[in-house]
């Protein structure tokens, strides 16, 4: 399967992924208006850890054998066995975090207040290029 | 006669060369018969003929065919003459009243040798170069003169009218040659000069040409910076030149001559597989990328030993050649060709690029060279 | 600290129903004028600090930024305009020459505009590029006045070394220093891959460019540095740098803070030490030295490669380039009035030299006139916008023409002209690894190839219209050009008719 990938060096921190992330999973159509509803803001999915001048995005990398649906306690977390993308599934998530322990790449978010994940990639462009992949301004993301 | 214009002006045109290789001579019949066949190819603002083999007993001297606009001017080049070269004879040329033909200039022909004493401390010594400069600077200097040709042994005839007319005026019935070449010219403008018309020559180099070069700037510069300034605008002009300096003082061979000219593409050259000749074309290019003539063209050259024809890279002009009995036929169309003798034995269309060359026979050529 | 009186130059617009504070603005600033505060999240400008640069327009994601030139400030004066008064205030306060970087903004007459090139009607057809091939291949070096030939026919005549480009475009001296490696990577990856070359400045060639070696044209330079033997035989072309248009007549100063780690080892100087070019060469005071500094490279690579000579174009260009090329110079570079640099005092960039055209045209005539025009190539540097530009000083006598500011436009370059400070927020002149990043080598190289090849599409386009199917048909050809606005004097310099003659 596809899978995004980052290359660290041409990262240059500006964080666009994390914006279209979020503008893509708002439902809104345009990004000023998903900005605007502050309420239902979501949380993106992809992070971009930053220091000095090393940056780069991290999201969901979709493992074969993802740690997370093993741990997972309520069947919330699946891994479809067509497409191989890691699926969350909010109505049965019951915050118990386990997944979040068990990802060794922080791909998971929290909401503190809920309780419960949040966020987490569902490699949004499925059909095509992923958010945040195609609003890269220098191709430190792609998709291959 | 109309002044000399100063800027270039594009035309169309017809030519046609006969040549017979063994150098037997005749008269102008056959070319004006070939030039009648086209005349949807001229206007009646220039035509002319070079014929060569026409002055045996004075084959020895250049003969300078002169274009005066006036008597002055004509009397301007008799005083300048003697301090530059020796003239062993020199006469009007005879013409005749012609009802289309008007406003002809002073016409005149010199017999002339160059001065031993004029090639002391020249290098290199030959007087062909220092001929060259004489007419360049008569061309540009001796206001109101013009040298039409200057070769050994043959002329240039032309002027503002349709070839028949032309052909009657200088009465050329009267000359016997072995080559004549014609040229019928369709200028894009109004006012006829005398000396535009074709063809053009420098020493025994004299072109026809039909076409317009887009290179001509290119071409220009390239003469004019190895001696030839270019006083006519004209193509023809630059590619007489160019036969003179590439043929005569770069001793290349017609061929070689021709292919500077019109040399292969690189596409083709890069993918010739004969590495010798590949290499040669490189070369060929890189050297004359300024005698390389782009645009549309035919050209029919004629010099002592006989004529050739070649055409553009892309072949926009025509030009066919064919072959009957001892005489090679070169014209802008083939009917023009059958119009002289009928069926040709051979014929062809000349390929883009590739030059014909029809030349005399050796022994004639010899023969031709002692009977003097 | 006293107030700083320099007037500010832009004006930061942030439109506020589109700005949704996201902070891409402040990250992308290297200038310190988009702020973020820590405590509300809500962004701010300091449009002092601002230089102009429109990289946070270009990134930010709504649309809600605008960066735009102040109106002239206070009263009017024609004279003691904004620009010459920021200018004194600026010396004012820092005691300093003025810097700057990129060619001369001044309005000067830009000759290229005032040229027009010539298309075929009727009398000669026009030449269907999609048809019939079109040549743009270009060969640099000295070529041989004829070929001789031995009794078989085969030649004699050997032709000196040549550059043989596809596209007569170069990417013009720029040192690796002055720019980043991710732009010499780019400029270098992408001559190779369109059939061209690019130059490596004064700078040395690093080590990740090696592998372009053959499409390189390495520079020594008065200040020599990183001239190595390897550096020499790595190379398709060794160019003498004598001057450079933004800067003709004075040295070359690339500030300590530029030289990081790599810098030295390219350069062969100490980490963090000011490089400084001399202004002349200390081993060249006169013709017959620059004679001996050439024929000492053509020993030292074998005469293999074809020497250059760069000059700036200045009032007795003519005779310099004429000496340059009797000099024995393979190919004579010249560089105008407009021509770009990473750094020049503004005063010599705006007042020093004369124009590319002016220059061509008079260099061009006199080679021809002298009958050696052929003995060098002629490169022209300064100013080069467009393919039209390039085609017009073909038209005027030009082998080639090198290209800097406008491959650096390709490559993301907003002209804001802050070269010399060392953050260019584009990635282009910067040794900072957090600008450096910006510039995406993969795309810079896509870039540049894209660039060269619009260009040889217009080119081929208007050959064929002029009724060519090869440049060798209009380098030189001023028929193919006629002027308009020019006095005949100008003119007649360029060698061309007004447009109606
Ligand atoms: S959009 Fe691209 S460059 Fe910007 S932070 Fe994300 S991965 Fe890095
Ligand atoms: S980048 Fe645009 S939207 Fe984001 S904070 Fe800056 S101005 Fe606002
Ligand atoms: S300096 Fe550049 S990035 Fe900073 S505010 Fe001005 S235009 Fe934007």
């Amino acid at each position: 399967m596809k899978r995004i990938y980052t290359k660290e060096e041409y990262c240059i921190g500006c964080r666009l992924c994390e914006i279209y992330c979020i503008f893509e999973h708002s439902g809104h159509q345009t990004l000023v208006k998903a900005f605007r509803d502050e309420e239902n803001l979501p949380e993106p999915a992809v992070m971009v850890e930053e220091e000095g001048p090393i940056s780069f995005a991290l999201q969901c990398r979709h493992c074969e054998d993802a740690p997370c649906v093993a741990a997972c306690i309520a069947g919330a977390m699946t891994r479809d066995p067509e497409t191989g993308v890691v699926h969350h599934d909010a109505e049965k998530c019951v915050g118990c975090w386990s997944c979040v322990m068990m990802c060794p790449f922080g791909g998971i978010h929290i909401d503190l207040e809920e309780g419960k994940v949040v966020s987490k990639c569902d490699l949004c462009g499925e059909e095509g290029i992923p958010a945040c992949v195609l609003h890269c301004p220098n191709e430190a993301l792609v998709y291959e | 006669m109309h002044r000399l214009p100063d800027f270039k002006i594009p035309a169309a045109c017809g030519t046609a060369g006969i040549l017979d290789r063994t150098g037997r001579r005749f008269n102008s019949e056959d070319v004006v018969r070939a030039m009648s066949v086209m005349r949807e190819r001229g206007n009646g603002l220039g035509a002319g003929f070079v014929v060569y083999g026409i002055y045996p007993e004075h084959a020895e001297e250049y003969a300078l065919h002169i274009m005066a606009m006036d008597q002055a001017g004509l009397d301007r080049l008799r005083e300048y003459l003697p301090t530059a070269l020796e003239v062993v004879h020199d006469e009007e040329i005879p013409t005749r009243p012609t009802p289309t033909i008007h406003d002809e200039p002073v016409l005149w022909r010199f017999f002339v040798r160059v001065p031993e004493k004029r090639l002391v401390g020249v290098e290199p010594r030959d007087e062909r170069d220092y001929l060259v400069s004489t007419i360049m600077f008569i061309n540009q200097e001796v206001e109101g003169a013009y040298v039409a040709s200057s070769g050994k042994n043959m002329g240039v005839f032309k002027g503002v009218g349709y070839p028949e007319p032309i052909a009657e005026f200088y009465r050329l019935e009267e000359y016997l040659g072995h080559l004549w070449v014609s040229h019928t010219r369709f200028p894009t403008n109004t006012g006829g000069w005398w000396g535009g018309a074709h063809p053009f020559d420098v020493l025994e180099w004299s072109i026809v040409h039909n076409g317009e070069l887009s290179s001509y700037g290119v071409n220009k510069r390239y003469v004019e910076s190895n001696g030839y300034p270019c006083t006519l605008f004209t193509d023809s002009e630059v590619i007489s030149y160019m036969f003179d300096l590439l043929c005569r003082r770069h001793k290349l061979s017609i061929e070689m001559a021709c292919l500077a000219m019109a040399c292969p593409e690189w596409e083709d050259i890069d993918r010739e597989p004969d590495l010798t000749r590949k290499h040669l074309l490189t070369l060929m290019r890189q050297t004359y990328a300024g005698a390389l003539l782009n645009g549309p063209f035919a050209v029919i050259a004629g010099y002592d030993g006989g004529m050739v024809g070649f055409c553009d890279r892309l072949k926009l002009r025509p030009l066919a050649a064919a072959i009957k009995g001892d005489r090679s036929y070169l014209a802008s169309e083939e009917a023009a060709i059958w119009a002289v003798d009928g069926e040709p034995e051979e014929s062809w269309p000349i390929d883009a690029g590739k030059p014909v060359v029809f030349t005399l026979e050796e022994e004639k050529v010899a023969s031709l060279a002692h009977s003097c | 600290m006293p107030l700083s009186l320099i007037p500010a130059e832009f004006n930061v617009q942030r439109d506020a129903d589109l700005c949704i504070e996201c902070g891409v603005c402040t990250r992308q600033c290297a200038h310190g004028c988009q702020n973020i505060d820590p405590e509300d999240g809500s962004v701010s400008s300091d449009e002092k600090l601002c230089v102009g640069c429109q990289r946070c327009v270009t990134l930010c994601p709504t649309g809600a930024l605008q960066v735009v030139q102040r109106a002239e400030q206070g009263r009017y004066h024609a004279v003691w305009n904004t620009g010459a008064r920021r200018a004194i205030a600026r010396q004012a306060e820092s005691g300093g020459m003025l810097l700057t970087g990129m060619g001369a903004d001044k309005p000067f007459p830009l000759y290229w505009d005032r040229l027009f090139l010539n298309a075929s009607q009727v009398t000669n057809p026009s030449i269907d590029p999609l048809r019939e091939p079109m040549e743009l291949r270009t060969f640099l070096g000295a070529k041989p006045d004829k070929i001789e030939f031995d009794q078989q026919g085969k030649p004699l005549t050997k032709l000196s070394p040549q550059l043989e480009l596809e596209i007569p475009v170069i990417f013009s001296a720029m040192s690796y220093g002055s720019i980043s490696l991710s732009a010499a990577m780019s400029l270098a990856r992408a001559a190779a891959e369109s059939g061209t070359y690019f130059n490596t400045g004064e700078g040395g060639l690093h080590r990740s460019l090696a592998q372009y070696g053959s499409n390189a044209i390495v520079q020594v330079a008065s200040g020599r540095f990183g001239v190595t033997p390897a550096y020499l035989e790595n190379s398709a072309a060794v160019e003498i740098k004598i001057g450079q248009g933004a800067k003709p007549g004075i040295g070359g100063h690339l500030p300590g803070e530029k030289v990081s780690a790599d810098v030295s080892a390219t350069r062969m100087i100490p980490q963090g030490a000011d490089a400084i070019s001399p202004a002349p060469h200390h081993d060249i005071y006169s013709i017959e030295d620059l004679k001996q500094l050439i024929y000492a490279l053509k020993e030292a690579t074998g005469y293999s490669k074809p020497i250059s000579v760069k000059i700036a174009a200045v009032h007795n260009v003519v005779p310099i380039a004429s000496g340059a090329v009797r000099a024995g110079a393979d190919i004579v570079a010249m560089d105008g009035v407009r021509g770009g640099s990473g750094a020049t005092p503004t005063m010599i960039r705006d007042n020093v030299g004369i124009p590319i055209e002016l220059a061509l045209g008079a260099v061009d005539a006199q080679l021809r006139k002298d009958g050696i025009r052929h003995r060098a190539s002629l490169v022209v540097a300064g100013g080069f916008r467009n393919s039209a530009d390039v085609m017009k000083a073909i038209a005027l006598g030009a082998d080639a023409v090198y290209i800097g500011t406008a491959a650096l436009i390709g490559l993301g370059c907003h002209m804001c002209q802050k070269c010399y400070t060392g953050k260019c927020t584009w990635g282009i002149a910067t040794q900072d690894p957090y600008l450096t990043k910006r510039l995406n080598p993969e795309i810079g190289v896509r870039r540049l190839k894209n660039l060269l090849r619009a260009w040889g599409l217009e080119m081929k386009e208007m050959l064929g219209g002029m009724g060519m199917n090869s440049i060798d048909s209009l380098r030189g050809n001023r028929e193919m050009l006629r002027g308009i606005d020019m006095t005949e004097q100008e003119l007649e310099i360029l060698g061309v008719l007004p447009a109606g003659r």
